[in-house]
């Protein structure tokens, strides 16, 4: 540890920085700020609202019958993901980054295409191929000969299953960020490692993962919040989380209230969460010092260690791409010259378009955040910026209610007040529009475009900020002139983040969209939830292969995201 | 920033505002203009529906074609359609509301979100069983709640009624879906109305100690599950059996090795559990009168005919024929019970089958 922390600057406190910090407290950046996290964190605050309305009976039965089974799922659920992405992301990142091994230059992008597979499309495919009933087990049973209960198959609908899903679809958030800060890291600090006598293991796990712990964080807490949030997957494999007790609750009960309760309580999950990591981060600051870049010298791999990289890189991308797309592909050839059609073209568009402008909208919101937080780092600011990024942990239907009331409200009231002023309707303005849903959009997928542009920006030196503040640039101009241009890599991960999953999103788009305006995932959705899987497919995999291309970019801009990569030679001073 | 890097962050750009260009004009030139235009417009019904845009789009372009009026749809689950309806409020767009099972309909009228219809069409075409007294909803198709069994490993003599399936004998055998699914909360709703919650809380817990697997899935895997031999008797949804006959080849195949059983049928017995799905008008319909001659369309013989083909449910209208695989059914005794009473034990359903562990 000490060796990471040689490179690590002591964030400095002295008087002067102090002053400085109260007096910019409630600059035009701060108040910019607060404004954006008040609107956006309308939603949370509607459904959080009804926990303050007294418990019910139904909650003191919640809590005699089925609580108790919510927490510990719901973490095993944590524990179990986490553990899997920090394996699979972090470790292949490494794998990918620092080391040489044949087939790396493929593993470098192929590592990112789960990210394109829905969470539902995984649970629907693998429940399809590995249930009891299912082509695999039929296969053993024919091969064998073997009978109902005579042998052990692990049962791929349980929570054991749902983690190992989830997990495979989810590992590539760490390792995006992750490999981002690797390919970040000055070579400087790891050759002094290596000057002391340390092996690739050593350099790895005492230098390399320290210093990209923030990114790990960050990455792993996009996982997490997304496991704690998916409905569609838990929901197909009945497995009682805290996300299912919630609908179980509200719409079988019908009690609103004790559900906003166990909404509650899974947001103390994340906050405890989040709260965990940045106590054991401590004060410790993690940008760079140096700006010597150079390409990378890799470790050749050999003998075992090549094969198990090959193997440790090989079985994510099969497990969560190839197979479950491949199956959806053999569905699809059955299914799709029925359902490729006109109106399919158009519910593409659809999808494109609309994600497109909530990732442009969620980066640039994110950036003026993220930049607030960070030239005036008052308490006020940072909790603007936690809370407005909290609906990426909320299940999408709740944010949906949640958006939908105060837009409604609105809407109704300005129709009121109209009616009696000038007798003129004007009925529902925002309710039921695209502009509704864009909103529910970046709500829920803020937090994406949050983490990893602070993450990014973290990694900015303040010492720029000072060079450029004392040549005379205002905030607004060192922002766009020395910020964005070196965290470009950050905020192009960070839109095509929000771009796949407004892709792929399904709740909100399902109950805030206007007439007629359908989506790809919606008709995934409706023709697995009506047990049509092999209809659903194409409307799937679309999905799929339209989130491969920003996987595609992504990966291409992270291995030219490197500083320095490529003009070593012009850089005076390297 | 150098050349290269500026081109390549400026491609990025352009790419996304392509596509936002793309999908933009895709939305400004609709076919059919945004929701908040067309809501008011005339000679269009606004139609929020539980059903999925597959199953129903047939009937209704049918109805286009038969009237001319033009069918504004938004799909999603019922009870998110329901929160849409009551945030709306009196400006809500919505002029049918449209969704399954009874139970939702009837909190949909509690929400205050229905209004009450006369139409002497609508009352002529269906049971008085399967609408609402006062004319806030009516049923357009009826599904029952069977069992299906494995004919080479159940002798069929044994089955009986809802409460046998509960007994010892079956314990280890039975595959049926989880308790969060509505279906099964009406059915054990139907269980509390007749038999009381004692012994609906007795069945429940019997047919927990029954089951040969964790409920998992949903109806169809249920009746896979008795195919590949996981379970002997499955409880599911009619229509489910019906669709997979005519489904793919798998499914076709699994069909064909279980058998359909009518439970409750013996002499003095109430019936098989059955439910509905239907419709209602929407209190603040813009086009109420549109609405209604949707909800007669619906009901008549053509439009039953199509909707029992699409949805495989029983045609409400009596002298309907079904479609072919739900025909070769054969028919049944239906359980007379009031459909209010099963709105009434939802609840106490669900607590129920919290209390004991029934997933």
């Amino acid at each position: 540890m000490a060796l990471a922390e040689a490179a690590f600057d002591g964030q400095s406190s002295g008087p002067t920085d102090k002053s400085r910090r109260r007096s910019a407290q409630f600059g035009g950046w701060t108040v910019l700020a607060l404004a954006i996290a008040a609107i956006v964190s309308i939603p949370i605050l509607v459904v959080l609202a009804s926990v303050f309305v007294p418990t019910t009976e139904v909650w003191s039965h919640l809590v005699d019958t089925v609580l108790g089974r919510y927490v510990t799922n719901t973490l095993w659920l944590l524990a179990g993901v986490s553990v899997l992405t920090l394996i699979m992301g972090a470790g292949t990142a490494w794998l990918v980054s620092m080391c040489a091994f044949p087939g790396r230059r493929v593993f470098e992008w192929a590592l990112l295409l789960p990210l394109a597979m829905p969470a539902y499309a995984i649970a629907f495919t693998y429940g399809g191929m590995m249930d009891f009933a299912g082509p695999v087990q039929t296969a053993l049973r024919d091969w064998f000969g073997w009978g109902a209960g005579e042998y052990w198959f692990p049962q791929v609908r349980s929570l054991p299953g749902v983690i190992m899903l989830m997990g495979l679809v989810l590992y590539p958030y760490v390792y995006l960020l992750a490999r981002t800060a690797f390919l970040e890291q000055s070579v400087c600090v790891l050759e002094v490692g290596r000057t002391l006598g340390q092996g690739p293991w050593r350099t790895f796990r005492r230098i390399a993962l320290p210093l990209a712990r923030p990114a790990i964080a960050a990455g792993m807490a996009l996982a997490l919040m997304e496991a704690l949030s998916e409905f569609g997957a838990v929901q197909y494999f009945a497995v009682d989380t805290f996300t299912t007790g919630i609908f179980r609750t509200w719409y079988g009960l019908g009690d609103l209230a004790a559900a906003a309760q166990l909404a509650a309580i899974l947001m103390l999950f994340i906050f405890a969460l989040l709260a965990i990591e940045r106590i054991s981060r401590g004060r410790a600051a993690y940008h760079h010092t140096s700006t010597k870049y150079r390409p990378l010298p890799r470790y050749r791999l050999t003998g075992w260690a090549k094969t198990g990289a090959i193997a440790a890189c090989a079985i994510p991308i099969f497990l969560g791409f190839l197979l479950p797309a491949g199956q959806l592909a053999m569905w699809s050839i059955e299914t799709a010259p029925a359902i490729l059609d006109a109106r399919f073209l158009r519910e593409a568009a659809n999808t494109i378009g609309i994600s497109a402008a909530a990732a442009v909208l969620a980066v640039g919101i994110a950036l003026v955040l993220a930049y607030a937080v960070r030239i005036a780092p008052g308490r006020l600011a940072r909790a603007g910026a936690r809370i407005a990024g909290l609906g990426y942990a909320i299940p999408g239907p709740v944010i949906a209610v949640g958006v939908m009331i105060p837009f409604a409200w609105t809407d109704n009231a300005v129709d009121g007040w109209m009616r009696a002023t000038f007798n003129v309707s004007t009925g529902l303005v925002l309710s039921g529009t695209v502009f509704a849903l864009l909103f529910a959009y970046i709500v829920r997928f803020l937090a994406i475009s949050l983490n990893t542009v602070e993450s990014g920006l973290g990694k900015v030196t303040p010492n720029m900020d000072r060079a450029a503040r004392s040549l005379g640039a205002r905030p607004g101009a060192t922002l766009r002139r020395v910020h964005a241009p070196m965290v470009r890599g950050s905020l192009l991960a960070a839109g095509l983040l929000v771009f796949v999953h407004a892709m792929k999103e399904l709740p909100a788009t399902l109950i805030l969209r206007p007439f007629d305006f359908n989506t790809l995932a919606v008709r995934a959705f409706e023709l697995a939830s009506d047990e049509r899987l092999a209809d659903a497919a194409p409307a799937a995999l679309a999905i799929v292969l339209v989130g491969l291309m920003p996987v595609l970019v992504l990966s291409r801009a992270l291995t030219k995201s490197r500083p320095g990569e490529g003009q070593a030679k012009s850089r005076p001073g390297s | 920033m150098n050349k290269p890097k500026l081109r390549f962050a400026s491609g990025i750009v352009s790419v996304l505002a392509l596509a936002l260009a793309f999908g933009l004009t895709n939305w400004l030139v609709p076919e059919q203009g945004l929701g908040t235009a067309t809501a008011q417009s005339p000679g269009s019904v606004n139609v929020y529906s539980a059903r999925q845009e597959a199953l129903i789009r047939p009937l209704l372009d049918a109805f286009t074609e038969a009237t001319g009026i033009s069918v504004n749809l938004i799909t999603a689950s019922a009870d998110a359609l329901l929160e849409r309806m009551k945030a709306e409020g009196r400006n809500s767009p919505a002029d049918v509301l449209l969704t399954t099972d009874a139970g939702r309909l009837i909190r949909a009228t509690e929400a205050d979100v229905l209004r009450p219809v006369t139409s002497d069409l609508l009352a002529a075409a269906i049971p008085e069983q399967y609408r609402d007294p006062d004319g806030y909803w009516f049923g357009l198709g009826v599904r029952a709640r069977v069992f299906f069994y494995a004919p080479d490993r159940v002798d069929p003599t044994d089955l009986s009624t809802y409460e046998n399936l509960a007994a010892a004998e079956w314990q280890g055998r039975v595959c049926i879906r989880s308790s969060t699914n509505v279906y099964n909360q009406s059915l054990l709703a139907s269980l509390i109305a007749h038999d009381g919650a004692v012994g609906a809380e007795n069945w429940a817990a019997g047919m927990v100690a029954n089951m040969a697997r964790d409920p998992q899935g949903g109806d169809r895997d249920q009746i896979k599950a008795v195919a590949a031999g996981q379970c002997d008797v499955a409880v599911a949804n009619t229509y489910y059996y019906a669709g997979m006959k005519d489904g793919t080849a798998e499914e076709q195949q699994a069909a064909a090795q279980v058998a359909l059983f009518w439970p409750n049928q013996g002499a003095g017995e109430r019936g098989t559990h059955v439910n509905i799905s239907g419709a209602g008008v929407g209190q603040f319909a813009p086009n109420p009168e549109n609405a209604v001659r949707l909800l007669e369309f619906l009901v008549s013989p053509d439009a039953q005919k199509i909707y029992a083909e699409v949805v495989y449910e029983f045609p409400v209208r009596s002298g309907v024929p079904a479609s072919d695989a739900v025909a070769s059914f054969g028919t049944f005794q239906a359980d007379t019970l009031d459909l209010h009473r099963l709105a009434e034990f939802q609840s106490d359903a669900l607590m129920m089958f919290d209390r004991v562990g029934w997933r």
